[in-house]
């Protein structure tokens, strides 16, 4: 089935992604600050997937989301000062201050996430079951990243979903990365293959693109809006911030005096621990040590932005002032979250 | 004696062991950056990085174990051996009753635990206590840097699985990863004294099972595990201010208890403090309790421990988590029994 291009609703899904952008930036701005504690992992580098994807859903729909769940849940129409103030911990934000960015709940939107990886899909599952059992016609879709694939609780939903042709859509937003290991190297076979080997259908998506991942999301809620069961979305996306913000593998980019300094000389001390007897094997691990973070900074260098990518779908002048009205809405709330904890503190 | 790091203790124990033992291999999810020495030293047959697969790996440990390897299986938090606690709950603790005795499983499971770095309720816990119920595996939970390493010593020689958990805010890489990020925005209350400090080479193991006195007193016992000690410590301090002399127990081990050190030390002060940095209900504390009862002792009795899910907010966490603060309130209503 071809579309044309003109049914593709591009304004709106990269304003969608403009405010994802700018909410993050925002966040990270936060975290610099010392005003959002713990781990930070964003979401830059996915927001096509998320707009995209999002885009599709109605009232009544449910999103199951990973560690990086902010850009969906901006793209859902969650309140962004009640997000802000949830970073902040305080007790008017989204989950009063108990959540945190790992564990965003919003239940009038039927959205949830959870930090332990791979548990998206489960409760995607559960909230697919109850559409299908109240006859809601409501769909499910679960995020997840390509690492989360080998986690046992997410191939047995796989399973699950095409069994009970539950109405399911699984994203997975695939950067390559598990924190600093490459998800090819502990990875075996295809995921789109996989994910068909247990009967789900799959369809790869350029996650650069939100025209892409719009087209192909359409296709997967529709059939599962259907009744005709779970698909799966295989999405390559980049992951422009390190796993997490402060990420010791960028700051070798970064930093990287600093990080040599700190790294080189323990790793020296290993490299000629006695008994020296292996030491071509010790040169080769150390090697691998540092491809790996050749790859890392390769791909920091030569990936794609997708809100370029995106972007270009766009006249100039129109893309310039979708992006101002994104930047200007999330500082408004951004300044307007901070005021009210400043006034009540 | 040289100084090292909490961090590096471990990890010097672990080199000293595998240099000695070909039979132990390293795996979990990202060791190759996270042991780098380690892998660096022993290659890529040795320190094995696995996929976020952890319900197969840690039950591959347990396999492994019975084939006669030494596996030191990585969980890089404790709460995800959720995802995984058959390969603890229904195989490793089981095999050596299931088979009459006639089969062990020398199993590490190394995993970090712990909060007061803001990561909230999904990602600091501590969970010693869940883990001990189960019959058949120890627990360690080493409070400092030569405990850190003589403890992860004597794991290795166990010949029955055990659980080795390194307190997040006591390690540096840990912390800098989960919390810092290398921000100076940010501060944590870090006991100096647990994070960095002298170790005896080459490192030797510490009996199971055995706690130890970390300051003298007469007017009760606190007892705890990890950073709960230096938070004793801390109270005790303020205490002796106030002319009570506060006994301090670091009990090393969440299991197997030292009912002797337990039993003789409250049976002197007449008051038992537990600070638990886990969960206070069917825990610890609770336990403790029932070894005093089950020795014919009354003390006076309080625990400390964390109630309900850890918040998010660093304000409300940092009220949740057992600090010198509340030690010292809980300590003055115990002492005025
Ligand atoms: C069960 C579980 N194991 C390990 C972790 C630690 N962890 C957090 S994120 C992550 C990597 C996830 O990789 P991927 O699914 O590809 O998502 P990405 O971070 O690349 O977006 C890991 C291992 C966890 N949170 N939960
Ligand atoms: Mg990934």
């Amino acid at each position: 089935m071809r579309m044309s291009a003109e049914t593709v609703p591009v304004e709106e899904l990269y304003r969608q992604m403009c405010r994802a952008r700018e909410f993050e930036m925002a966040l990270a701005r936060l975290w610099e600050k010392g005003l959002i504690s713990g781990e930070m992992h964003l979401g830059i580098g996915e927001e096509a997937v998320a707009a995209g994807v999002v885009a599709h859903l109605r009232e009544g729909d449910a999103i199951c989301l990973d560690h990086r769940s902010t850009p969906p849940l901006v793209a859902r129409g969650v309140d962004l000062e009640a997000l802000v103030l949830e970073m902040l911990g305080d007790p008017e934000g989204l989950c009063c201050g108990w959540g945190g960015h790992m564990h965003l709940f919003s239940r009038e939107h039927l959205a949830c996430s959870s930090g332990i990886v791979g548990s998206s899909a489960p409760l995607g599952l559960g909230f697919a079951l109850a559409s299908q059992y109240l006859e809601t016609g409501g769909v499910a879709v679960a995020f997840f990243g390509e690492g989360a694939m080998n986690q046992g609780m997410l191939l047995e939903s796989l399973n699950l979903a095409a069994a009970w042709r539950l109405p399911l859509v699984l994203v997975c937003k695939d950067n390559r990365w598990a924190i600093t290991t490459r998800s090819r190297t502990v990875t075996a076979g295809n995921l789109a293959r996989r994910a068909r080997s247990l009967g789900v259908p799959a369809r790869r998506v350029d996650g650069t693109r939100v025209d892409r991942v719009w087209r192909a999301a359409r296709w997967a809620v529709e059939r599962a809006r259907r009744g005709r069961g779970p698909s799966f979305l295989l999405a390559h996306c980049p992951r422009r911030e390190g796993h997490f913000l402060g990420d010791p593998m960028l700051r070798v980019y970064r930093d990287p005096l600093g990080q040599v300094l700190e790294i080189a000389p323990p790793l020296l001390r290993s490299l000629l621990a006695r008994p020296l007897s292996r030491l071509a094997s010790r040169v080769r691990c150390l090697g691998q040590i540092g491809a790996t973070l050749g790859a890392l900074g390769l791909e920091l260098l030569l990936e794609a932005d997708p809100l370029e990518r995106s972007g270009r779908l766009l006249e100039p002048s129109m893309r310039a002032r979708v992006e101002e009205e994104a930047r200007r809405e999330v500082e408004e709330k951004v300044m307007r979250a901070m005021e009210r904890r400043v006034s009540r503190a | 004696m040289p100084e090292m790091t909490y961090a590096q203790a471990i990890d010097h124990a672990l080199g000293q062991a595998m240099a000695e033992d070909p039979r132990i291999v390293v795996f979990g999810e990202d060791v190759v950056m996270l042991r780098r020495e380690l892998y660096v030293r022993f290659g890529p047959r040795r320190v094995r990085q696995t996929p976020i697969s952890e319900a197969a790996f840690l039950a591959m440990g347990v396999g492994a174990a019975m084939a006669g390897l030494r596996p030191v299986v990585e969980i890089m938090m404790v709460d995800f051996i959720a995802v995984a606690f058959d390969a603890l709950l229904n195989q490793a603790t089981k095999i050596r009753a299931f088979s009459g005795g006639k089969w062990n499983v020398p199993l590490v499971v190394r995993t970090s635990c712990g909060g007061g770095y803001g990561d909230g309720g999904q990602h600091e816990q501590c969970l010693w206590g869940l883990i001990s119920s189960m019959p058949g595996v120890s627990v360690a939970v080493p409070s400092n840097p030569q405990d850190a390493a003589s403890l992860m010593i004597s794991c290795l020689q166990s010949e029955d699985p055990v659980v080795f958990m390194e307190h997040k805010l006591l390690s540096d890489y840990w912390r800098d990863y989960l919390g810092g990020g290398s921000r100076k925005t940010v501060a944590f209350d870090v006991p100096e004294n647990g994070r960095i400090g002298k170790v005896e080479i080459p490192v030797k193991p510490f009996p199971p099972g055995k706690g130890k006195v970390v300051r003298k007193g007469e007017d009760l016992t606190m007892f705890s595990l990890g950073v709960g000690v230096h938070r004793c410590l801390e109270a005790a301090e303020r205490l002796e201010e106030k002319g009570i002399q506060a006994e301090v127990v670091d009990l090393r081990w969440a299991s197997p208890l030292d009912r002797e050190l337990i039993t003789s030390s409250a049976e002197r002060t007449g008051r038992v403090l537990v600070v638990d940095e886990d969960y206070s209900a069917y825990g610890l504390s609770g336990e403790i309790a029932a070894v005093l009862a089950e020795n014919g002792l009354r003390p006076a009795f309080g625990r400390l421990g964390t109630e309900g899910v850890i918040p998010y907010d660093v304000r409300r966490e940092a009220k949740v988590l057992p600090n010198a603060a509340r030690i010292e309130q809980a300590a003055l209503t115990l002492a005025s029994v």
